[in-house]
């Protein structure tokens, strides 16, 4: 098992995983929204190859309400 | 152009964009995303700002902002509400543009909770920071035409000066420092917080300025489909008299009916 800090909870998945498969895991749609990995944002057509390791910490934002 | 000849609001440009409203809302407080969707329309507004927030990962069915107000209609303007750093408000706008893939965003680095009043140096650092890493940035600023100017010497391309704090209501508190800062700006001047009624927004018009931004003002109306709807006919009502030129203000009374041919 890996842990990750996935916004700011932390949780343990079974590795390998990229973040495409931590997105489809968590049941979020990976077209709206943004990831952060250690503090540098992953660009979306680096999803699929980027692979997660044991204590990575991850943003996972999108847009909401706001003035 | 003949008197009487009236020509159409054509609207304004922002980073070469071209918008027909001049009301942006805001896309919070809403009692949910249906009521905004209603409010945005009743608004005509083109143009909403968004928060970037963590996805809800105990809801991923949660309703998401994006299939109520859809960004092929509108323009997502995201914000940095709550950013107070510069580092934090480029970290966010990152995100932003990640998450969406557009560069137009609405800057805030505010100082302290109680008043939400913008810090500018902060701001003014995050500006140059953001636009030397591409964005387009519309600020929120103080009512100083002083950081209004530097703000747009680092090449923001449109300034927002507050006419009260966020939220307030309260009106534009200060507008002989927002025409100074219309009168010497090359970029469109958008009043961004304090509107409180329609009358609020007009003033904000009257005054020159090219929009404004409002989200409080329409959210916690007791019905804020029809104070959308209030919201767009006050602005173009307040455009439509600063281009027709207001009457001179007089001491006494000059009457309207002529005095000659008085029975």
């Amino acid at each position: 098992m890996m842990r990750l800090v996935v916004n700011g909870h932390e949780k343990s998945f079974d590795p390998p995983m990229s973040v495409a498969e931590l997105l489809a895991v968590l049941g979020v749609p990976s077209l709206k929204v943004a990831v952060e990995l250690n503090r540098e944002i992953v660009s979306k057509s680096a999803y699929d190859r980027t692979m997660l390791e044991d204590g990575d910490r991850l943003e996972i934002v999108n847009f909401v309400g706001g003035g | 152009m003949a008197e009487g000849q009236i020509v159409d609001d054509d609207g304004f440009t922002i980073a070469g964009r071209r918008f027909t409203s001049r009301l942006i809302i805001g896309t919070g407080k809403y009692s949910d995303y249906a009521q905004n969707a209603a409010a945005a329309e009743a608004a005509g507004a083109e143009i909403v700002t968004v928060a970037v927030r963590r996805v809800n990962l105990t809801d991923p069915d949660a309703p998401m902002l994006m299939d109520f107000l859809s960004p092929e209609k509108y323009t997502y303007l995201p914000n940095t509400a709550g950013c107070f750093t510069a580092a934090d408000a480029m970290r966010t706008l990152r995100l932003a543009r990640e998450a969406g893939g557009w560069n137009l965003v609405k800057l805030e680095v505010l100082s302290d909770q109680k008043t939400l009043y913008p810090d500018m140096a902060e701001t003014l650092s995050a500006a140059k920071e953001l636009i030397a890493d591409g964005f387009e940035v519309m600020v929120y600023c103080t009512d100083d035409p002083v950081y209004a100017r530097k703000l747009e010497d680092v090449g923001c391309c449109a300034i927002m000066p507050l006419g009260a704090p966020i939220g307030s209501g309260l009106g534009i508190q200060n507008p002989v420092n927002i025409r100074l800062i219309v009168e010497q700006a090359q970029v469109p001047v958008l009043v961004d917080a304090g509107v409180g009624t329609a009358s609020d927004a007009a003033i904000a018009m009257e005054l020159g300025c090219d929009g404004v931004l409002m989200n409080t003002a329409i959210a916690e109306a007791k019905d804020p489909i029809r104070m959308a709807r209030a919201m767009k006919y006050a602005v173009i009502a307040g455009r439509e008299a600063y281009l027709a030129g207001r009457m001179g203000r007089k001491k006494y009374a000059d009457p309207s009916s002529p005095l000659a041919g008085l029975i």
